[in-house]
């Protein structure tokens, strides 16, 4: 079969068949790419998921469009990130359609008031999880821009974009500025 | 129309750490242009939880739905995606000195806490939006929705650290939404 054929169907199916986003993607990523294709070998694997979290935007998409452009160049990034992309764009047209009908219906306005209390769940273990990873490197600093980030969105209302770029600068500087020390020491 | 690619392709530039990050800068951006209401952003986050693909591909696509039909969806999704696909575009042929570079490092160090503080403004104004959709007050606290909820939060919560699948405890909480609204005649 034609490679860039391949990489399309091969991330369409991972696309239709992962829940819960990017993380929950990788094993099966691993599987379809390393040992079902043999387009790539482990170490790339974990290349990806380092990729994945220093870069912006979806994990999913850093993801296939890493793979596509290491096994087929250019072509083979735009129809893997197509295919991952495509079952998502599909299947939610279709809910947001149907969805919008079924509003007014008392039991589906109760349902979605029970979700949200589930949503809310679901974000505290997203935040613990995060909370964790930043816990291990034991900084102070961190601790200081967790809260400003959080005072700045959460109650100020500043654009989280600039909060993001700022708290980014401010690490840049700040490892600037502890590298100097260290060299003088 | 062109403004809303523009934002969403400013939300896909500068979310980094996946779904729930995110929601905050959607909420950011859904915010100031008016596109919806708190209520419905937390609907699609469950919506985006229970359907298979990446969340933010998800939320893209509701949202852009929901504001402009398919058309909105397209370029939601096409907003979400670029940023990501052209940085990683640009980011494939020197990977390995990209990922030693004390620069990234730096900056890393700076924005991993930041999603952190972001995620957490995210917790706050969904538990605002859960807790208290009439706003904060006193007489919220002595209403029975208000208990049943925050009931229905912790065991949501630890079913979640039990790591009980997600879209399980969607339906669990869905179900006890239908009996608490019936049963209360919210």
């Amino acid at each position: 079969m034609n490679k860039n054929l391949d990489l399309f169907l091969t991330f369409m199916k991972i696309g239709a068949f992962t829940f819960g986003g990017g993380y929950a993607m990788i094993p099966l990523i691993q599987k379809e790419v390393c040992e079902n294709k043999k387009w790539l070998n482990e170490k790339d694997i974990s290349d990806i998921v380092a990729i994945s979290e220093s870069t912006p935007g979806p994990i999913a998409i850093n993801a296939a469009t890493f793979v596509g452009y290491k096994t087929s160049g250019f072509l083979g990034a735009c129809m893997a990130t197509l295919g991952v992309v495509l079952p998502s764009f599909l299947i939610i047209s279709i809910i947001s359609l149907i969805l919008t009908q079924f509003q007014s219906i008392k039991a589906v306005r109760y349902a979605f008031m029970g979700i949200r209390a589930a949503v809310l769940a679901l974000i505290l273990k997203a935040l613990w999880m995060m909370f964790k990873q930043v816990k291990k490197k034991k900084k102070p600093f961190s601790y200081v821009i967790m809260g400003l980030s959080l005072v700045l969105t959460a109650f100020l209302k500043i654009d989280a974009v600039f909060v993001i770029i700022s708290c980014g600068l401010f690490g840049l500087l700040w490892s600037l500025l502890n590298r100097k020390e260290q060299s003088n020491d | 129309m062109i403004e809303r690619f523009l934002a969403f392709l400013k939300i896909g530039a500068f979310t980094f750490g996946g779904g729930y990050a995110m929601i905050a800068m959607i909420q950011s951006e859904a915010e100031r242009h008016g596109w919806l209401t708190q209520e419905e952003l937390v609907d699609f986050v469950a919506l985006s939880e229970s359907t298979p693909g990446p969340l933010a591909v998800n939320m893209a696509t509701f949202v852009g739905m929901r504001t402009e039909g398919v058309f909105g969806a397209i370029i939601a999704t096409l907003g979400i995606v670029l940023p990501s696909f052209i940085i990683i575009l640009i980011i494939a042929n020197f990977f390995e000195k990209y990922k030693k570079s004390k620069a990234v490092g730096g900056i890393m160090s700076g924005l991993k806490p930041a999603v952190v503080g972001m995620i957490g403004a995210a917790f706050i104004s969904v538990a605002r939006t859960v807790f208290f959709p009439s706003g904060i007050s006193l007489s919220a606290f002595s209403s029975a929705s208000f208990w049943i909820f925050l009931g229905l939060f912790a065991v949501t919560a630890v079913l979640v650290f039990k790591k009980v699948h997600p879209i399980k405890i969607i339906l669990l909480s869905a179900v006890i939404g239908v009996v608490a609204g019936y049963g209360l005649g919210l």
